[in-house]
This record gives structure tokens, sequence and C-alpha cells, in this order.
């Protein structure tokens, strides 16, 4: 587990407090299992704080997580901005009326919803999920939040797997990570 | 949305009960939904009600804050970032990683799962349970269970929304339950 950008003295412990796990969801995965991460309150705090820090003076008005990990990390980010949190979810998870879009996983499809009405044309937004893979998930929820009239300023994550080249499927939006890692 | 009598006292209750939007025949004919995703676009509701978690957890000796997947994961982290505490995810089955403890519960037709990573909680560790509502205490009352067989004492079960027709207080093992509003 290689730390981004080694002058922040937080990142060594972020970046070992995150678990990597064999063959999960199955063989030949190396699973990053950022639960470990939140068990170590100090490491969980840093891990805020460097985005905090990275957005606070962007004029981001909209965190988006991801179901479900993006839950865990957008949140506190959001409240420490001052910002909405809207969560992107699974399918028939969101009440109400939804716009949906969907994606390519490496067999078959998924799809991910939005709400009607949380985000308006003009918000200013970030996409927030653990980690970054193939980066089909990031890219459609860039997709949701530019069909509503949102810009994306940045999609981050803790963790990025560089090999998989996820960051060259956002839509040229830029994104931040703490820390990389091998896939496999 | 029916506030508690003895929070009128405090001006923010308002403002987060009429932050949540109610959406009917969700996810069935006859079911009032409690959608919380209105309050989180609402900056200052969001953060009344980390705070007015926050306030009555800080200075309890509680280490960790359980969230109940997926809408545990918004409300449980800033708590626990705020008082200290680990953030431990209870998620439905093969989503975590590693090894896992699991525990069966009722729903109103058949049963579901919930699971717990083995070594998250030490013994004698003190717990809170977080999730977005009760309703029938099925879910909460699987949560204790794990906390329980991991060794950990819960303290109480805190949540946004009670259903209380529904009952679900009286499953929580004789645990105490913490909410800011009533819905009938």
């Amino acid at each position: 587990m290689a730390s981004e950008g080694g002058e922040d003295h937080r990142l060594p412990r972020i970046a070992s407090a995150i678990r990597v796990i064999p063959d999960f969801p199955k063989p030949g995965i190396m699973f990053q299992d950022i639960t470990t991460l939140l068990l170590d309150h100090e490491a969980f705090r840093d891990t805020i704080d460097m985005f905090v820090e990275r957005y606070r003076d962007k004029r981001i008005t909209v965190v988006a997580g991801i179901e479900a990990r993006g839950f865990i990390f957008g949140p506190p980010i959001a409240l420490a901005i001052g910002c909405k949190f809207v969560p992107m979810r699974k399918p028939k998870k969101l009440p109400g009326e939804v716009i949906s879009e969907e994606y390519s996983l490496e067999y078959g499809t998924d799809i991910m919803e939005m709400h009607v009405g949380a985000v308006q044309p003009g918000d200013r937004a970030l996409v927030i999920d653990d980690l970054i893979a193939t980066g089909g998930t990031l890219s459609a929820a860039i997709r949701l939040l530019e069909r509503v009239g949102a810009e994306v300023v940045e999609c981050a994550c803790v963790i990025e797997l560089p090999e998989l080249q996820g960051s060259q499927r956002l839509g040229g939006k830029p994104l931040f990570v703490l820390v990389k890692a091998a896939a496999a | 949305m029916a506030v508690c009598e003895d929070k009128e006292q405090d001006p923010r209750i308002r403002r987060i009960a009429s932050s949540i939007r109610v959406v009917p025949d969700f996810p069935k004919k006859g079911i009032m939904f409690q959608d919380i995703t209105t309050l989180l676009l609402d900056p200052k509701a969001f953060k009344d009600t980390a705070d007015l978690f926050v306030e009555r957890y800080t200075g309890k000796g509680i280490s960790v804050v359980a969230g109940v997947e997926a809408r545990g994961f918004i409300f449980g982290p800033p708590i626990a970032l705020a008082i200290g505490a680990k953030f431990i995810p209870l998620r439905k089955p093969r989503k975590l990683p590693g090894e896992v403890i699991s525990e069966n519960y009722v729903l109103e037709y058949g049963t579901d799962c919930l699971q717990m990573h083995v070594g998250a909680v030490q013994p004698g560790e003190r717990a809170l349970v977080v999730d977005d509502l009760i309703a029938t205490g099925g879910t909460l009352c699987a949560a204790i269970s794990l906390l329980e067989r991991a060794g950990a004492e819960v303290v109480e079960c805190a949540c946004v929304i009670e259903l209380p027709e529904l009952k679900g207080r009286e499953k929580l093992n004789g645990k105490p339950l913490y909410i800011l509003m009533e819905s009938h």
C-alpha cells in the first residue's frame, strides 16, 4: 500500500490501517477493506480532515456519496463543509421520484439512482466513494449529476487501484485519492 | 411528524422533523415511508441531528458506534468521529470481507441476516447502535445480539425516528432507546 504524496504525515497511518483481504469477493481479487480504518479513530479522523482541507474553500454545494461505503466518508465531509449530502443508491432503495443511470460491471450491468430534486442546476458537486477500481460506478454518478445540471468539481476516494485505469473513465473529471494499491 | 414531549424544548428538533419527507406507499401500498434524504439536503438540520446525538453521548465512555446498513452509515460515523469512538458497519450478508459473525432476524415475510466483523469489538467495550429509524425493532435487536455476542455492553440504541405503534422499543433486550421524533 503506497501513500500518495508522502509529504503528509498522516498518510502512512491511514494506509497501514487499511486491511487487504485476498480472494474476496472471488479468487484473484485483493480486497481493500476500509473497515479497519474505521476502527482507528485517529486515522479515520485524519482521512476526513484531509478531504475537508482540500474542499472547504472550493464552494462545493453537494457531496454525493455512493452506496454503501461512500455513505461512511461523504456525510462527515458534507457536515464539515456545510453542504448537502446526496446518497447515490442501488435500484429501488430511494423512495419517490428518481433518475437512473445504467453502468457496466465486469459481467453485466447495474443501475445507480439519485433523487429528482436533490441537486439543482449550478450545484458544485463532489463525488465520494471509498475506492475507485474500473471507474464504472463513479462515472455513473458523474453522469447522473451532470444530467441535472450540476458541475462535478472532483471525484474523491480513499483508495485507487491505478492498474485498472479508472481515472481515465471519469469524463475528464479530476480524481483525488489518498492511497494507491495493487489490484491483484 | 410528532416531536417527543420532552424534546419540545429543543428548537432544533422542529426543523429536523419538518425536513423529513413522508413518501406514501413505499416500498409497498399502505406504508408511509419516512424519508431522511431530505434532512440530508438541509445542512443545518443534518448538523443539528448529529449534534443532538453527540451532546448526549460525549463523555459516556462509549468506544464503539455500530451503524446498521445503509442509512445507519450516514448517521453513525459523524457521531463516532465527534465522540472519539470506532465506527463498525453492521451489514447484509456477504458484504463484509474476512471473518464475520451472523445474526438472523425475522421480517414481516421471511428472515434476514446481519453481520459484523470478528475482532471489530472487544469484550467490555461500551457500544451505541445507530440507525435512521426503528420500526419493529428486528434489525436493532439483531445488532444488539451481535455486539453482546462479542462481549460488548450495548449502552443505548439511537435513531432519528421511531414508529411507536410497531413497539420496536420492546424488542431491544431491555436496552434503552433514544429518539428525536415519533411518527404515527
